[in-house]
């Protein structure tokens, strides 16, 4: 009895992983390989045609996707790792309550924060309406329905994502060695180049992981903030899934989608080196 | 010396810029829930009013779809908290043979994007003929809820001391005794926490629900439904008083757990 403990209590969990990841995994893979329509059904014809003709019609919202989601995680990165240096090494006692403001956007709806950007960026909202009154904008002056609308939602939704795991890592930083690295003549540039930086890593590459993957594929910030210019690859495979009700082509793009993300994460993890990879993924 | 102030100074006011960037929709979403507009749309300030507060639950779609979204976070909670601590207890005390796979499947669910994960099941569903309504939403919650939950439960687990469970097993506690009175209590932070993180995650679900929702229709399904018609100052207030309660359950939370220490 006590040797099957531990597949007792395993089993539920187990069986909802295998039967709601695993089986629809396979369940889209053997959709994406099928011809056919929505009224007629579908057969089983091994065909990649759906795999070439969605790649054909949609490779420039699967670059988009990429190029936005990359443009996202680096203005991230670039906004985010000053603010988890600073709270981790000159927070004090009030380390807690600004990663607490930093979480505040956590509490409303992700679709909401979005909608209120929306509505603060409308070209004649409060923001800009207010401005282009007083004369100190243009009156063709937008920010919605642009690539810096798009990428802009994107960095607000997921910028505490990256701060974070760049936090915890900093923290565990001993200022004692970062002392020691000055005391040895190193610059304060140089310290933080060769001892800080490199500790910190595994952090931005948990931060990296956590960001880019639901950035590139986010259906949402497009659809409120991009107008029909920046449409991304989640629209679309929303759009073939529940309205052409195209499965066979919605699958092909989500396994292509999911292909190119793994493949990314893979390549960036060698560039960065496998230990930290396995590091951050014990985390 | 002065250099490393000014330095200081400028990441400080750049954190301050940071959080304000952040909280700025939150504040708009506030404000207008408390706008008197006359006209159709609510996007310019017309002067203070409670009247959307006392109107709250008088558009009849809002407020079921809003009751829908509490239902679905309700039991897909319950569900997951359960088999998730499981499996937590499972992964963080136990070696047996799959441990490694299963630890992959945990770690799999966790990193699958979420319109993979809508997707797939969509795909699932379609081919084995099921209707699509609250039961599959919840399928769909409880799987992408679960793995945190496991994360939380397991780190708990690996940190206790197995010899306290020991010693209650040797003044001679059945092991569901031991469970109940030593193991739980000492794992019910990272079981609350998993509870709370999955609850949040299920009201705030927009992408994965609307692959598996069929007709029924969610809190955030609702309000992107509604994007183009404008949206109502109901759905502000709604917005307002959900940030307001989860405000002050994380605050009562952080004060309990000083007062513990």
């Amino acid at each position: 009895m006590r040797r099957l403990t531990p597949y007792l209590l395993a089993l539920p969990g187990w069986m909802w992983l295998a039967i709601f990841l695993v089986v629809p995994m396979a369940a889209m893979a053997s959709v994406s390989l099928q011809t056919g329509n929505a009224i007629d059904g579908y057969a089983m014809t091994f065909s990649v045609s759906n795999y070439t003709d969605a790649l054909g019609r949609y490779s420039t919202q699967l670059v988009r996707s990429l190029l936005y989601g990359g443009m996202a995680t680096v203005a991230m990165l670039a906004i985010g790792y000053p603010v988890a240096y600073w709270i981790a090494f000159k927070g004090g006692r009030r380390k807690s309550v600004y990663l607490f403001l930093l979480l505040l956007p956590f509490f409303v709806s992700f679709v909401l924060r979005t909608i209120s950007w929306n509505f603060l960026l409308a070209d004649n909202g409060i923001l800009f309406g207010t401005l282009k009154g007083w004369g100190l904008l243009p009156a063709d002056f937008h920010v919605l329905a642009t690539t810096f609308a798009v990428v802009g939602g994107l960095t607000y939704n997921w910028l505490p994502f990256m701060i974070l795991p760049i936090y915890v890592a900093l923290e565990r930083v001993d200022p004692r060695v970062v002392e020691a690295a000055q005391d040895l003549y190193a610059t304060r540039a140089a310290a933080f180049r060769r001892v800080v930086l490199p500790l910190s890593l595994p952090g931005v590459f948990a931060g990296v992981l956590m960001t880019f993957v639901p950035a590139t594929a986010d259906p949402v910030n497009a659809a409120i903030l991009g107008g029909t210019a920046n449409t991304m690859i989640g629209n679309i495979i929303q759009t073939e899934y529940l309205t052409n009700l195209d499965y066979p082509t919605a699958s092909a793009l989500s396994f292509t989608l999911m292909a190119v993300l793994l493949v990314g994460i893979f390549v960036y993890a060698r560039v960065l080196g496998t230990e930290n990879v396995l590091e951050a993924a014990a985390r | 010396m002065r250099g490393i102030r000014t330095g200081d100074r400028l990441l400080h006011i750049w954190t301050w810029l940071v959080i304000v960037w952040l909280s700025s929709p939150i504040a708009v979403m506030i404000l207008f829930g408390f706008n008197d507009k006359q006209s159709k749309s609510n996007t310019t300030w017309q002067g203070f009013t409670l009247r959307w507060y006392k109107e709250l639950f008088d558009i009849a779609d809002l407020t079921t779809a809003l009751r829908n979204t509490l239902v679905v976070a309700v039991v897909s909670t319950a569900v997951t908290v359960v088999i998730g601590t499981m499996l937590g207890l499972a992964l963080g005390r136990h070696r047996f043979r799959g441990l490694g796979a299963t630890n992959f499947l945990v770690f799999a669910a966790i990193s699958t994007p979420e319109l993979v994960m809508g997707a797939s099941l969509l795909s699932l569903f379609v081919s084995g003929n099921v209707p699509r309504d609250s039961v599959t939403i919840i399928v769909a919650h409880v799987l992408f809820s679960l793995s945190f939950v496991v994360v939380t439960v397991r780190a708990r687990v690996v940190g206790l001391d197995p010899s306290l469970e020991e010693a209650a097993r040797d003044l001679g506690a059945t092991a569901w005794g031991t469970f109940r009175q030593v193991t739980l209590p000492s794992i019910m932070p990272g079981v609350a926490a998993g509870a709370m993180l999955s609850f949040a995650l299920s009201i705030d679900d927009y992408v994965v629900t609307s692959f598996v929702n069929g007709s029924t229709v969610t809190f955030p399904l609702w309000i992107v439904g509604a994007v183009k018609t404008g949206i109502p100052p109901q759905v502000n207030v709604m917005g307002t008083l959900i940030f307001g309660i989860g405000v002050l359950i994380a605050i009562g939370n952080a004060i309990a757990a000083r007062r513990r220490t």
